[in-house]
């Protein structure tokens, strides 16, 4: 039963993304009830197959071939997969987890918050299940059409609210986005020029010169350097590396808040995670020990350190909140993007791989986690008090205490403060980082945590320790003051959808902050589960199976 | 010297389409950078696109193959050409023409409120606001 699980959490909200369009025709408002449901169901089904995956000893490794056998793995064919195949393991098992969490806890924001009408919530399933492909396909080609699909409805999501400004954001997010995926696309062909395969351990096996057809590893390969090159730019450019990063701050600041909380928190990670997936599985570490194929590697890790200084200083320079905080995350994508390339630089050891590949996963998951509170708190203050500049903060913590206190412990965390998952991320990478002797590397990754502080803390002064600017009082239109309502209970009060706070904004917003503290706790449990994926870098294998 | 041209003849004779492929690859990317028309903007991508469609499809050109359909009374012997790329394809041109479709409706929607699909036009109207 278990083996089904990868499709059906891909088909489930799919097919779901109908509904809301369908039933629409009979009964008006009724996506958010079906969305609600349909992600329960998915939610459900994600903790199942996580319990399958991590229930037993190690990691199990589960493979579900679609339309059947007939397209399985054939020993005429040196046991080649003739069909597409979904993986869950213990890599991709976090992920659906993370999506599955965040697909469903968004939408208590979106509730009152979020675009209204069934056809957004069309949308938003159809990204989830864009997403749960993306974590869970197997297969280089399907890969790239999961990504098409994801980044399809996110153009549409950022432009769901139809002002003009979110349509121009959006078309500036199809060029560089379609241009990204379109050049990860020449990558795969170019690999499946060489190897004749487009399933990611067929292509690992290929590269590594196992089937007897193949004269060699392909590693010294130029076309295959070139694909490497090719495939690293596109999903560079989805994860918003500088300095292809330009379509982020614009795509965050100007969709719908709720669409920013459910991008922010996975869609860049989906890039991100296809890199990361790609790089250790499919070209592995012995890719780059061959030659000066490092170099490239290295080539890259200049770009992510470039991407984590002059994101943090950007993000300094903002005076939008939803800005800052874009350019926040291209700092942050950069930190995760070192952490990869370390994992399979020729000049760390074991001990190196290890640490990155546990400071990569964590910060992956912790980074969702944080971005998307942080939007989701920003977005909760902006409904409850129209405030969305810096200077607007001024005071805010005596009239919103939980918003702020989220602000605060997410703030913290996305610097690096013990004991929140921030730290342990950004810890794993630092000493991952500090086992290869890349000096320059070191530098950046320690430097960075201090860059951070630069954007946090002006904002934690602003919040806390500046009075109420006087004539800078937002223009927020409908403001009811609440009595005694500290939290911004008052948001019950209002039914109509703009500047109305509600309490699931602060629920999602407080619940985040919450989990973030929790996690920070759970080291140890993260590292296990991530063990399986650091053995498998390791050991250059293509599949990550039960870590022994 | 003999060994770059007789690449060169190789290359204009019978690879033709890889070097028709990187002069519509590198047109297409040229357009969507330095068109300033929206429009324009999305027909480069479309290029650009088709250029990767062209390489899979050369990719899977073989001289004399037939096309990869067989026969009902079973497998006949001979050449084909390799379906698989042209599946691909396939698949990569529904995406093309769905992102084509997306673009397009944004490009409407701008139009609609700022009355330019110029770039420049464009940044100087929103400066304004």
């Amino acid at each position: 039963m278990s083996e089904l699980l990868p499709a059906l959490l891909i088909v489930l909200p799919i097919v779901g993304a109908t509904l809301p369009l369908g039933v629409g025709l009979l009964r008006e408002n009724v996506g958010w009830s079906i969305a609600a449901l349909v992600l329960s169901v998915e939610a459900g089904l994600a903790a199942w197959l996580a319990a399958a995956v991590y229930g037993g000893e190690g990691a199990a490794r589960i493979v579900h071939v679609l339309g059947g056998e007939t397209f399985g793995r054939r020993g005429a064919t040196e046991n080649f997969v003739v069909g597409i195949e979904l993986v869950a393991d213990a890599f991709s098992g976090l992920m659906v987890l993370l999506v599955a969490g965040v697909a469903l806890a968004v939408l208590a924001f979106a509730r009152r918050g979020g675009p209204r009408g069934n056809a957004f919530y069309s949308g938003y399933l159809l990204l989830t299940g864009g997403l749960m492909g993306l974590f869970l396909t197997g297969d280089l080609f399907n890969l790239f059409v999961f990504l098409e699909i994801v980044g399809l409805t996110t153009y549409g999501l950022v432009a769901s609210d139809r002002d003009a400004e979110s349509a121009v954001a959006a078309l500036k997010y199809l060029v560089i986005g379609t241009t990204g995926a379109s050049l990860y696309l020449l990558g795969v062909g170019y690999l499946f020029l060489r190897t004749g395969a487009l399933n990611m351990v067929d292509v690992s096996r290929s590269l590594a010169g196992e089937p007897e057809w193949i004269d060699g590893a392909l590693y010294g390969d130029p076309l295959v350097l070139a694909a490497f090159g090719f495939i690293a730019v596109g999903l560079m450019t989805k994860a918003a590396i500088y300095p292809l990063h330009t379509w982020q701050p614009d795509a965050y600041a100007a969709a719908p808040d709720a669409v920013t909380v459910y991008i922010s928190a996975l869609v860049s990670t989906g890039g991100a995670y296809a890199f990361a997936r790609v790089t250790w599985t499919v070209f592995t570490s012995e890719f780059f020990a061959v030659g000066q194929n490092a170099r490239i590697l290295e080539l890259v890790i200049v770009l992510a350190c470039l991407s984590v200084v002059l994101g943090s200083g950007l993000a300094a320079m903002q005076r939008r909140l939803k800005r800052l905080f874009a350019y926040s995350s291209v700092s942050q994508f950069g930190l995760i993007v070192i952490g990869v390339c370390v994992a399979v630089h020729p000049a760390g050891g074991t001990q190196a791989t290890r640490l990155a590949v546990y400071g990569v996963v964590i910060h992956l998951l912790g980074h969702g986690l944080v971005k998307g509170g942080l939007f989701a708190t920003v977005g909760a203050l902006a409904h409850g008090t129209g405030a969305r500049r810096v200077r607007e903060y001024a005071g805010l913590a005596k009239r919103r205490p939980f918003l702020s206190g989220s602000l605060a412990v997410l703030g913290l965390a996305i610097v690096g403060v013990p004991p929140t998952i921030g730290f342990l991320g950004k810890w794993y990478l630092a000493v991952g980082a500090l086992n290869t002797r890349l000096w320059p590397v070191i530098f950046v990754v320690f430097a960075s945590t201090l860059l951070t502080l630069l954007y946090v803390a002006r904002l934690l002064e602003k919040l806390y320790f500046d009075g109420p600017a006087e004539g800078a009082a937002p223009a927020a239109g409908p403001e009811p003051e609440g009595p005694g309502a500290p939290g911004g209970a008052d948001g019950a009060v209002i039914t109509d959808g703009a500047g109305s706070l509600s309490y699931g904004m602060i629920a999602l917003a407080v619940s985040a902050a919450v989990l973030t503290v929790l996690l920070g706790f759970a080291g140890s449990a993260l590292t296990d589960a991530a063990q399986p994926i650091a053995q498998a870098v390791i050991e250059a294998a293509p599949e990550v199976s039960a870590g022994g | 010297m003999t060994e770059t041209l007789l690449f060169v003849g190789d290359l204009l004779t019978s690879q033709y389409t890889y070097l028709l492929f990187a002069i519509l690859l590198v047109v297409g990317l040229y357009i969507v950078v330095a068109s300033s028309n929206l429009v324009k903007k999305v027909i480069g991508l479309n290029l650009f696109q088709t250029a990767i469609f062209l390489f899979f499809i050369s990719a899977a050109y073989v001289r004399g193959g037939q096309s990869p359909i067989l026969p009902s009374e079973g497998a006949g012997e001979g050449l084909y050409a390799s379906p698989l790329p042209q599946v691909l394809v396939l698949t990569a041109i529904v995406v093309g023409v769905a992102l084509t479709a997306v673009g397009l409706a944004l490009i409407v929607r701008i139009y609609s409120e700022y009355g330019t699909l110029d770039e420049e036009t464009l940044r100087e109207v929103r400066a304004d606001e």
